[in-house]
């Protein structure tokens, strides 16, 4: 995993509640195996006007003028705005790894599903909220100026405006470690061997049951 | 000191270290794969050159994208046309086999949705931690067992650690308290619980459903809840264990036996939450209040009773959720204040890892039985959530019941809940579907679903349209404490 470094990015709004996985990445791009090159299929059935098929070439399929993505001044956005609710549905890893792909380093909006939180946390991908007041306050800023763009510390836990407004943000210790130093959180899992493996003998002889094979 | 919820109690027994920084190891039993999210993981254990922790811990099933045409299913993984799907099929048999993990491949009578397949195996047992790359393994809280969908990285960190990075959510109970009508099932039940408290309700909460309308529902119907508690935000549903859960575990393949099944059933006595344990919220419903659910909507929440109709999006409080309102039925081609009853289905499924299971079917047949499936309907089709499950139906004869009343009797898989293989809707069509999800383009691209209960769903086959189950001659009418 790349290290989580401090930038400056356009900023792309998804004016829209609820987002789930499958409006992220549809299903039919799930046959891949392979963790790269989701990206042209992210938001696929906003961003075209047919339905994507996989290993299609993309650049020949229609686009919809009116979604946010293909707007010329949305063009190379690295963080996206959006509304409550955001990632819910499936566990599909696939969904970050498209807008990883596509080039979002951060997602902004005042809430998200659970498992999508942390699929993206282990991605690269920062995730920030704020209350709903100051979301819809982003959105109109970034309506009201073309070229929006966000500086995003992590290091201080900060996003600063181009009016130079400082919006603070919280974020787990743990995860903020993990981005800022791009580790990869087996390695430091295996740190505890020993203690799983003790933990794993007593609870073998606490409950025997759970560790017998097929009959 | 208040006592421990059931959630807290499987938490500290898992519990391998607690960490300065909030986040925790959790010891995983049992870990359920499929072909869709396991290539990555196995790939990233080559790539770092790692090795399984606990091998036995695993047990894998192709379900996503198998075919369930009879023909085609014939053939093995041969019979599957689409070379993506097919690949990643051939995918999971070679990473199971260069492991040396366990697994059902695509002919194999136990195959089927991992959700039906762990807990009829008796793989999922009470007290265990379950994970799945998969956000319906809920389903397994069914047991008593902690049970979280995981995203693939996260499929490779257990499988190289046997633990799971996690913190400790907070605890919700949902009761439901009284005795639910004739007709009214656990998929209702379900349903109505999302409509009250949303799809984000029960968001970095462990929901723990109770109450006695909870106590009183079979296994399959207890799966059924659990399954959807995704749907309503939470990660984690569970149900405390009871004589019902002891005894259909009982003789179960992975189950234990003798000396060690009485030593089991001892412990699994406890994971109920203690009287005075205290839950971070509260929500209760009354049973007899719930009627059969139908979603009109592009999100669970989006719910109503069959005597209801489709909201007017400009009554909402909320902007957000006004636009939402519009957007959903703009795409479901419905209009605001149409009656449900007058929404008309062009395909129904009667499957999926929530209601494939032997009680669903048995429901739907009873509605079935003797009845013949409208002209209108494309395509009506039946879905067993194993080939275990299709077996048991066979021998009550319930394939026969659908096949004369006009549905597609098919093989086992996910099928069109979320239609990675060639089963699904057509752009602009609606169907009454026993899945779990209603998002855009989710069983099909410009495809429109409504969330229903098996019987609902049948009802709607044979009508052409929403009909209240309740309204069916009494014989027709089926009840889940029944079956």
């Amino acid at each position: 995993m790349k290290k989580f470094e401090r930038f400056e990015g356009v900023v792309a709004p998804l004016d829209r509640a609820n987002v789930d996985t499958d409006l992220i990445i549809p299903k039919q791009f799930l046959k891949s195996i392979k963790r790269t090159g989701f990206g042209v299929n992210l938001f696929d059935e906003l961003r075209y006007l047919d339905e994507g098929q996989p290993g299609q070439d993309c650049s020949q399929r229609p686009l919809n003028p009116d979604f946010v993505l293909n707007q010329p001044r949305f063009k190379g956005a690295e963080v996206l705005l959006a509304r409550r609710n955001f990632g819910c549905g499936s566990s599909r890893e696939h969904a970050p790894w498209a807008l990883e792909d596509f080039g979002f380093k951060v997602v902004i909006a005042p809430s998200f599903a659970d498992i999508f939180y942390n699929n993206s946390f282990k991605n690269g991908i920062l995730l920030i909220t704020f209350p709903e007041d100051v979301i819809d306050r982003l959105f109109a800023e970034v309506e009201a100026n073309e070229g929006y763009q966000l500086d995003v510390d992590l290091e201080n836990q900060r996003v600063i405006a181009p009016s130079g407004e400082i919006l603070e943000f919280e974020v787990d210790e743990f995860r903020k470690h993990c981005l800022l130093e791009g580790l990869d959180d087996i390695g430091l899992t295996l740190k505890d061997e020993d203690a799983i493996r003790a933990f794993e003998q007593k609870h073998k002889t606490a409950r025997p049951w759970l560790f017998r094979q097929s009959a | 000191m208040s006592g421990q919820t059931l959630y807290d109690k499987l938490w500290n027994q898992h519990l391998v270290k607690q960490r300065d920084d909030g986040t925790a190891l959790i010891y995983i039993d049992r870990q359920l794969l499929h072909e869709v999210t396991s290539p990555q993981a196995f790939e990233g254990l080559r790539l770092a050159n790692r090795k399984p922790w606990r091998l036995d811990a695993n047990l894998a099933t192709p379900d996503h994208n198998v075919p369930t045409t009879i023909k085609e299913r014939a053939e093995g993984n041969s019979g599957i046309k689409d070379p993506v799907s097919l690949i990643q099929v051939q995918t999971l048999d070679d990473n199971c086999l260069e492991y040396g993990i366990e697994e059902f491949k695509i002919n194999d009578p136990r195959q089927g949705i991992v959700h039906v397949v762990g807990p009829e195996q008796g793989a999922t047992l009470p007290g265990m931690t379950v994970v799945c790359g998969d956000s319906h393994t809920a389903t397994h809280g069914a047991f008593g067992a902690l049970a979280h969908g995981i995203g693939t990285s996260e499929v490779e960190h257990v499988m190289a650690t046997q633990c799971l990075l996690a913190q400790k959510m907070k605890n919700m109970q949902v009761r439901v308290e009284g005795t639910l009508g004739l007709g009214v099932t656990a998929k209702d039940v379900v349903l109505a619980i999302i409509g009250k408290i949303g799809t984000a309700g029960g968001t970095g909460y462990a929901i723990e459903f109770a109450g006695s309308a909870i106590a009183s529902l079979s296994m399959e119907g207890r799966m059924t809840v659990c399954n959807m508690a995704i749907e309503a935000g939470a990660r984690v549903g569970l149900i405390a264990v009871d004589e019902t859960t002891i005894d259909y575990l009982a003789k179960r393949p992975f189950a234990p036996t003798a000396e060690q099944w009485e030593a089991a059933v001892a412990d699994w006595r406890n994971l109920v939450s203690d009287v005075d344990a205290e839950f971070d919220k509260v929500v209760t419903l009354q049973a007899e209040e719930i009627e059969p659910q139908v979603s009109w909507g592009t999100s669970p929440e989006m719910v109503t009773g069959i005597s209801g109709q489709v909201p007017d999006p400009s009554a909402a409080l909320d902007e957000t959720v006004q636009r939402s309102h519009t957007r959903a039925l703009e795409y479901m081609g419905l209009h605001a204040n149409q009656k449900i009853t007058d929404i008309k289905l062009d395909k129904i499924f009667i499957g999926s890892c929530t209601n494939s299971r032997i009680e669903d079917l048995r429901e739907a047949a009873k509605v079935a039985k003797g009845n013949k499936v409208a002209d209108s309907i494309k395509l009506a089709m039946v879905v067993p959530g194993s080939g275990l499950v299709k077996r048991q139906a066979e021998a009550e004869g319930l394939d026969k019941i659908f096949i004369e009343a006009g549905f597609e009797w098919r093989e086992p898989g996910c099928s069109m809940c979320l239609a990675m293989n060639a089963d699904k809707l057509g752009a602009g069509e609606h169907c009454a579907s026993t899945s779990n999800r209603n998002f855009e383009g989710r069983q099909g691209y410009g495809g429109r679903t409504h969330l229903v209960s098996p019987a609902m769903a049948a009802a709607a086959a044979i009508a052409g349209h929403f009909v209240d189950v309740r309204s069916l001659p009494a014989n027709d009418a089926t009840h889940a404490q029944e079956a």
